[in-house]
């Protein structure tokens, strides 16, 4: 009887996953570290373009987004088709030039700043590569109106091989 | 024989660690925000009407009309070939009337930063007085511009990095502004090549389409 058990016990062996935990906590951390919070959604389609002249920016507490895209789906049957200006996380949705909006945000976010630190306010431009001009043209109007000067182009890094460059 | 103390369950740490996991990744993004980074001119005062008067060699026309083709001072040109119209256009290297004029300029770096400077640590040279004026039609695709805008911002880039490394040995992207001599440095570099591009204000230049 007892020769008949231990045959049986010893069918199905089990596979050794005390080292899972490890594997997948050493994943989680390396996910913690790579990674940023994301801290708006964003509602319109953007795909930055590329360029070969890229930096980092360097502190993020100085910068205030501005997304200019065609709206995601969701947000199309709302506001159509056409291109969208969000600041941060608001959707704007002025008729002409938005002056008005665009002052409030620049004033709202150089609020939010230290007193050192508000002349370095750095507005990072997030604008799809297939946007008309027109619009760009517009936001950098107000921008200047609002002296909000430093702008930053977002772009990804295009790597540029040496024979192509002439 | 002492009775052996019973082990924790580890199974569902994996599942905890999984969770924990997947929270991160869909909270999370990656990319680190990368970008060209431009000085945009303050408003003018309203009463002031400032016409400032440029000679017209100092002054290099890019125009990127609403189907995307550009012209730099009246020719059609590839994009590919404007960073070096550009770089000729800073330097004039040949002292060409057409090109912008040079002025002799005395720029002082910190002395015994370098070998290629004489004792006293001042730079005597030309320094370009030309603008490139920049100009898009409300129609022109923001990616063609930023290309273009990449290829001019490239140009400067090159010519300040030649300069650096003839003279310090370096690259100028590697000089560290936070220190005092290399700041020095690199302040010096930008007088000598200055990213000077205005752009007109938004109109409507038209074209083929």
């Amino acid at each position: 009887m007892s020769k008949f058990r231990k045959k049986e016990g010893k069918g199905l062996q089990k596979i050794n996953t005390s080292s899972l935990p490890d594997i997948v906590f050493m994943l989680l951390f390396f996910f913690m570290v790579a990674t940023t919070m994301r801290e708006t959604e964003v509602q319109v389609r953007v795909k930055v373009p590329e360029a070969t002249e890229v930096k980092k920016l360097e502190k993020k507490s100085l910068v205030s987004y501005i997304y200019i895209g065609r709206p995601v789906t969701h947000v199309e049957r709302m506001y159509g088709t056409e291109p969208l200006i969000q600041l941060n996380d608001k959707l704007i949705s002025d008729e002409g030039i938005p002056y008005e909006s665009i002052q409030d945000f620049v004033l709202f976010e150089r609020e939010k700043l230290p007193e050192s630190d508000k002349s370095k306010m750095t507005m990072s431009l997030r604008i799809d590569e297939n946007i008309p001009m027109g619009k760009v043209d517009d936001v950098k109007q107000a921008l200047r109106r609002a002296r909000a000067l430093i702008i930053n182009y977002s772009a990804r890094k295009e790597y540029r091989e040496k024979g192509r460059q002439r | 024989m002492a009775r052996e103390t019973p082990e924790v369950n580890g199974g569902s740490l994996a599942d905890i660690a999984f969770l924990l996991l997947i929270f991160f990744l869909v909270t999370t993004t990656m990319d680190t925000d990368t970008g060209i980074t431009r000085l945009l001119p303050p408003e003018p005062e309203k009463d002031q009407e400032t016409e400032v008067k440029v000679n017209k060699r100092n002054v290099l026309v890019v125009l990127l009309n609403r189907s995307d083709r550009l012209m730099v001072g009246g020719y059609e040109m590839d994009r590919l070939d404007l960073k070096a119209k550009t770089i000729e256009f800073f330097t004039n290297p040949l002292n060409n009337e057409n090109l912008p004029e040079m002025e002799e300029t005395e720029i002082q770096f910190p002395i015994g930063s370098s070998a290629m400077l004489p004792p006293d640590g001042i730079w005597r040279g030309r320094v370009s007085k030309g603008v490139i004026s920049l100009q898009n039609d409300r129609s022109t695709t923001y990616g063609k511009y930023l290309q273009v805008q990449n290829e001019l911002v490239a140009a400067v880039n090159e010519l300040r990095n030649n300069f650096c490394n003839f003279h310090f040995d370096m690259d100028y992207e590697e000089l560290n502004t936070s220190n005092t001599i290399e700041g020095e440095i690199h302040d010096g570099i930008r007088k000598i090549y200055k990213m000077n591009i205005s752009e007109s204000d938004p109109k409507n230049i038209g074209g083929r389409n």
